[in-house]
């Protein structure tokens, strides 16, 4: 019998195709799976930036992986019912970004401050000697600093 | 609630993301510094992110697919301010427009997410967190630059003088205004300008730049009601070359 533990355990194999170490449950862009009585399965998403080009691969990316495992009757939905912000990425996910070379997300309580980017805590020497070089990087989830104290460019999962 | 009033809402902030998010992206491969052309790349995909957000809003209300809205209509069918639509000119002007657009655009955003209509409640709380990072970039750059070189002062200065007429046609009000406003569905023009009012004049007072006497200057209105000035049709046949040639066109 189908649970929604199994289905998340599943949906672990997908990951973040531009952050690959990632999987889209520790990311927080599952909000939701509910199994019916004739076992078709719904999975709700959510996009962590609203132009995000990659959350469309992800979607399919989880369609494919329910299908893999045999799960013919499946609904896989991108809403914003329940909206993605950063404090909704696990604490393994956030140990995954680090040993990426990517700083977490800081966790905030109820409104952010983007003050808190000024000194984000560098991925590979752990300094907040830090500096933010632009709010804009790669893609829309990183934002750019550099650590006066390890004297290297670093990248951070914005805070949203 | 009329339906008629909640598209109409949803049009014009649909409009103005998805034509400024069109005019950013032309400085991909042109800013003036590596940063900067990543940052208005950057914000483009997000405020076309965010139009395509609205657009879909729009679909359940019974409209169109959102290609179809985005690359279909011509100008006079654009609820978007003038302010977005003017082409870029250099970056003094780009950024200038930015800061009055996003300063009020946050505004807006923070409002809906206490509306009353549930489904603009949720894109909007959603977008209020993306568009907080274009304030700060504005915001940012004209406090450095507005403290900088005599030159840097005078081209922000004379492209604040030139963009403020368009920026105060922003707030032109709809048809429907009152009605949103009793329904408890939006704020209104009147209470977004208010704040921008404050929040710009704060950024302002950091640099050597002077906010002119709003109530001398005339706003430039229509754009809410499709008239538009001669930039945004060329605009709308560039944004639409390809899915005019191939509307299945996948890339």
């Amino acid at each position: 019998m189908l649970t929604k533990e199994n289905i998340l355990t599943l949906l672990e194999e997908v990951k973040d195709p531009e952050i690959p170490v990632l999987s889209l449950v520790d990311l927080g862009v599952i909000t939701g799976v509910e199994i019916s009585d004739e076992d078709h399965v719904t999975v709700n998403m959510t996009p962590t930036f609203a132009g995000c080009p990659a959350m469309d691969y992800m979607k399919k990316d989880v369609e494919r992986t329910l299908e893999k495992h045999g799960i013919p009757n499946y609904t896989v939905n991108m809403t914003f019912d329940k909206p993605w912000d950063s404090n909704k990425l696990s604490e393994k996910g956030r140990q995954h970004l680090k040993e990426f070379g990517l700083a977490p997300p800081p966790k905030y309580d109820l409104i952010l401050d983007l003050d808190i980017l000024e000194h984000v805590k560098c991925p590979y020497c752990d300094s907040d000697n830090t500096d933010m070089r632009t709010p804009f990087g790669p893609t829309l989830c990183r934002s750019m600093h550099y650590c006066n104290n390890c004297k290297q460019m670093f990248e951070q999962f914005k805070p949203l | 609630m009329n339906e008629q009033a909640i598209k109409d809402l949803l049009y014009k902030l649909a409009d103005d993301q998805l034509i400024l998010g069109h005019r950013n992206s032309e400085w991909t491969g042109f800013g003036p510094i590596l940063e900067e052309d990543i940052a208005f790349s950057s914000m483009a995909q997000d405020k076309i992110g965010h139009s395509l957000a609205f657009y879909t809003l729009l679909q359940e209300l019974g409209e169109a697919d959102p290609d179809t809205v985005a690359f279909t209509r011509n100008a006079n069918q654009f609820h978007n301010s003038q302010l977005v639509e003017l082409p870029n000119g250099e970056y003094d002007f780009s950024l200038i427009r930015h800061f009055l657009y996003d300063n009020a655009e946050i505004i807006r955003f923070e409002m809906l997410a206490q509306s009353s209509y549930e489904p603009i409640t949720k894109v909007a709380t959603k977008l209020k967190g993306e568009v907080k990072y274009h304030v700060l970039h504005a915001n940012t750059w004209i406090k450095n630059l507005g403290t900088s070189t005599e030159e840097a002062i005078l081209r922000l200065q004379s492209s604040l003088n030139e963009a403020l007429p368009y920026a105060l046609g922003m707030f032109e009000k709809s048809k429907y205004e009152q009605e949103l406003i009793d329904a408890g569905v939006y704020a209104g023009e009147e209470a977004v300008k208010v704040e921008w009012l404050n929040r710009i004049t704060a950024v302002i007072e950091k640099t050597d730049l002077k906010l002119p006497d709003l109530a001398t200057i005339e706003p430039k209105f229509g754009g809410r009601y499709g008239e538009h000035t001669e930039h945004l049709q060329p605009l709308l046949d560039e944004m639409a070359e390809v899915f005019k040639i191939d509307p299945t066109a996948e890339w």
